[in-house]
């Protein structure tokens, strides 16, 4: 991908709701400045697993229809509301006919359960209830509505009813990789001129035990406390802390932003999806490649670096010595990991780390050091350029490059 | 890329292979025999205890496996099959080698309750809730299947792997709308020059006890047990909901010139794509049919075509009391006084709703469609309804000519996705 400046693509707006705040502000302010975060890390309620939760949000302020917010299950709240965020940000709220012409590619996962009528039924099976035991509670007892939220589409579904974004609408599914290829996948329509306006991003609700259920399946949970991931990943397997998170992005032509006269917050120059099936040094591969593709966008200053290491041992120390390796060559300054943050959001990841980059971009600035001071290794002044990594917890390798728009 | 160009200027996409897995049957020469003949694939469940359950019937693709797998399983299983077919056909690549990406539709997952009910009887804590002493027990546990088939993105990766497609493999949801958009991120990709070659699937193997129940209680199943294979009666009067069903499709799709600089047959060119979100209601349409209206004006205009160039709709077509009228008054609003003539049909009369599957599964139908000039009929028609006068295409299969066919996917979540099949030469 090119970035002649006729074909330039603009991040006009962010929507960033975390365990951190609410708001770009509220990112920058924790992340940059050493401000408190607005909810600590919590260590009970999902023991043995560490969850960031949500900062508190009044839903009203993007949600104002009580019924819709009825109608949604937490995970399509927090999506809709940092939806409505982004689009407040971007100028473009209430833009109907804007909106009637904006695509959107969701990031999503689904399914929130019903954890207490599981339970039930779980306990009735274990008493030995008969074959329709079954049937017969899952008819009484669950929840039409439920259906609705459980369906991945229906983020989407949500942001179309509340916030009017009505052109074409996809959702793609795949945990980490669902987010690189929302990203990368506008960016390109963008570029081909197959949309002018997209709003792109995820969200994940944490705070559920029918996920972490899944996860643990795999062993990939970190056990223990608020540790950053090159700390977790340096002890046995490591392990990812999941957390809470709504990112939306609002991505256009720099033409269709100019037209209605909109300053973006950075450039998106690239976004790279890959795929391995990470066999050691497989994932590295993919992004050694994926570097060398971007090699011609790169100025001469060392890169900062937005990664998307996990805390799971293997990819997060095969990512660092990535790392280590472009610090020796002076090719990076500074790597900043936001999982020690905010947690991983699975597909809502990757949208987030780009619109994190973008705000360092605009904010002439960088992120605290979390950790390991050999890898976060200090960075003073403002980033022209700023490289966002994924490595997922299981697949999903992609690359960003946002930069400064003069 | 190569240098022939639609009317927009972009690459022209050709359709190269084919292959589709349904309750009629496995390949397109068995699936096509029985839509000819007018025959139902829909049947009684006998996956999991029916007690209790409105609906016992359903298309489910008992075939391939002799149990109740993971419906992941099942979903990879069809897909897999549907590929195979539509690669070979193709004769594109090397087996395991397939030269472009991969764009996949695929139901949700999450663990299913034979899952959840093993753990919760494996676990020895007492501590906590269910999903408590079911964590401490997965914990226990290495079980890398049961893992990676409640992961998303796994279903597709297997796909990639098997068939060895490039890049990272995109998943996608949008409701009954998914096999459709599948095969537009295809066609996007190609116009764009992203890649020469696009593997697009939708697959749905998912039909459960919970999945059954939670459509059930939305009242959107057809409860015609009676007969099952009177029971999916799309555009009647006495509809009365849909019938779910399992299957697979897969279509190879070219750069034009790439296919036919290969020596490829090409059977179908993908003329014109466009969607449009509806914003009114989670499970129902702009009253006005507006968007519904929308994304079929698009893809008139996305290919460039007239409204006396289509020649035969494949229709969403559920079969339920709400989308058969939407859909109607919007092909009425779109075509005006050319839809007395054009011929609609619902393959869904047959094979039932194949959910995330469908848009593919009826893309694949519509090329056969237009390669043997014959459309397959919309079975069960016996009691008209009076405000739907389309033609229908009842009960019999019609020899005509088709070269342009319109396929209509909607989904819940307000999607609305149409694709515009032509006939070679582009």
């Amino acid at each position: 991908m090119s970035t002649a400046p006729a074909d330039e693509i603009w991040i006009t707006g962010i929507g960033l709701i975390s365990s951190l705040g609410e708001g770009l502000d509220a990112h920058w302010q924790v992340m940059a400045e050493g401000a408190d975060r607005a909810a600590p890390i919590d260590t009970t309620r999902f023991a043995p697993f560490p969850v960031y939760p949500m900062a508190p949000l009044e839903l009203d302020k993007q949600i104002p229809r009580r019924a819709d917010q009825r109608q949604m299950e937490t995970w399509q709240r927090l999506g809709t509301y940092a939806a409505g965020l982004a689009l407040d940000d971007s100028g473009l709220k209430g833009d109907l006919d804007r909106l009637s012409r904006m695509d959107m590619i969701v990031a999503a996962g689904g399914g929130e359960r019903d954890l207490e009528v599981d339970g039930q039924i779980l306990a009735g099976l274990a008493q030995g209830a008969d074959e329709t035991f079954l049937n017969e509670r899952l008819i009484n007892d669950l929840r039409p509505t439920l259906f609705l939220a459980q369906l991945s589409n229906l983020l989407a579904g949500n942001i179309a009813i509340v916030h009017k974004v009505t052109g074409s609408s996809r959702t793609f599914m795949g945990e980490e990789s669902a987010g690189i290829s929302a990203v990368e996948i506008a960016a390109r329509r963008i570029r081909a001129g197959q949309g002018e306006v997209f709003l792109v991003g995820g969200a994940y609700n944490a705070e559920r035990k029918d996920m972490l259920l899944s996860l643990a399946l795999g062993h990939m949970l970190w056990q223990g406390g608020d540790v950053p991931v090159w700390a977790r990943a340096a002890s046995g397997n490591g392990g990812v802390v999941t957390g809470s998170v709504g990112a939306f992005l609002v991505i256009e032509s720099r033409a269709h932003a100019e037209a209605r006269g909109k300053r973006p917050h950075a450039r998106l120059a690239s976004v790279l999806s890959g795929r391995s099936r990470r066999k050691p040094g497989e994932a590295r591969a993919v992004a050694e490649r994926q570097l060398a593709e971007l090699a011609p966008l790169l100025g001469s200053e060392p890169l900062a670096v937005v990664s998307g290491a996990s805390g799971l041992a293997a990819p997060t120390l095969e990512e660092r010595a990535f790392h280590e390796g472009l610090i020796a060559d002076g090719r990076v300054a500074a790597v900043r990991a936001p999982q020690s943050w905010i947690g991983n959001s699975l597909e809502t990841t990757f949208p987030a780390q780009v619109g994190l980059a973008a705000l360092a971009v605009s904010r002439q600035g960088f992120y605290l050091p979390k950790g390991d001071a050999a890898i976060e290794r200090p960075f003073d002044g403002a980033p022209r350029q700023v490289l966002t990594t994924s490595w997922g917890f299981w697949r999903g390798e992609g690359m960003a490059l946002v930069e400064a728009v003069d | 890329m190569g240098v022939t160009r639609d009317h927009l200027g972009r690459p022209v996409v050709a359709i190269t292979g084919m292959g589709v897995v349904s309750s009629l049957g496995q390949g397109i020469d068995d699936n096509w025999a029985a839509l000819t003949a007018g025959r139902s694939g829909i049947h009684r469940i006998t996956r999991f205890p029916t007690e209790h359950l409105r609906t016992t019937i359903a298309g489910t693709v008992d075939f391939i496996f002799p149990e109740e797998v993971r419906s992941p399983v099942l979903s990879e299983r069809l897909a897999h099959l549907a590929a195979d077919e539509a690669v070979a056909q193709a004769g594109i690549g090397s087996p395991g080698d397939f030269p472009g990406m991969l764009f996949m539709a695929v139901p949700p997952v999450e663990l299913e309750w034979p899952a959840r009910r093993d753990l919760f009887a494996a676990a020895s804590s007492a501590e906590g809730d269910a999903y408590d002493r079911m964590i401490v027990r997965a914990l226990q546990e290495n079980d890398v299947d049961a893992y990676e088939f409640a992961l998303y993105g796994c279903v597709a990766d297997r796909i990639a792997d098997s068939f060895g497609t490039r890049g990272s493999p995109v998943s996608l949801s949008t409701a009954c709308a998914s096999g459709a958009s599948a095969i537009q991120l295809g066609v996007e990709a190609i116009r764009r020059g992203d890649t020469d070659a696009a593997l697009v699937i939708g697959t749905d193997g998912s039909i459960h006890i919970e999945g059954l129940i939670r459509f059930q209680l939305l009242s959107a199943l057809s409860t015609n047990n009676e007969d099952p294979t009177a029971a999916s009666r799309p555009f009647s009067k006495n509809r009365d909901g849909f019938v779910m069903a399992e299957g697979a499709g897969a279509l190879v799709l070219e750069d034009y010139d790439a296919a036919r600089a290969r020596g490829a047959k090409i059977l179908g060119i993908m003329r014109g794509i466009a969607e449009k979100q509806d914003d009114f209601h989670r499970t129902r349409s702009t009253p006005d049919g507006s968007p519904v209206i929308a994304a079929i004006r698009q893809t008139l205009d996305d290919a460039g075509a007239g409204l006396d160039e289509v020649n035969y709709i494949n229709a969403h077509g559920t079969s339920t009391p709400e989308n058969d009228k939407m859909e109607a008054l919007s092909l009425a609003a779109v075509f005006g006084e050319h839809i007395a003539g054009i011929p609609i049909s619902s393959n869904k009369s047959m094979i039932g709703h194949t959910l995330t599957a469908a848009g593919a599964i009826e893309a694949v139908f519509s090329v056969k469609t237009i390669l043997e000039g014959v459309i397959p009929p919309t079975i069960n028609h016996d009691v008209p309804d009076p405000s739907i006068p389309l033609d229908v295409v009842p009960n019999v299969a019609r020899a005509a000519p088709v070269s342009l066919v319109l396929s209509n996917s909607f989904g819940f979540g307000g999607q609305n996705a149409c694709l515009l099949i032509g006939a070679e030469p582009a």
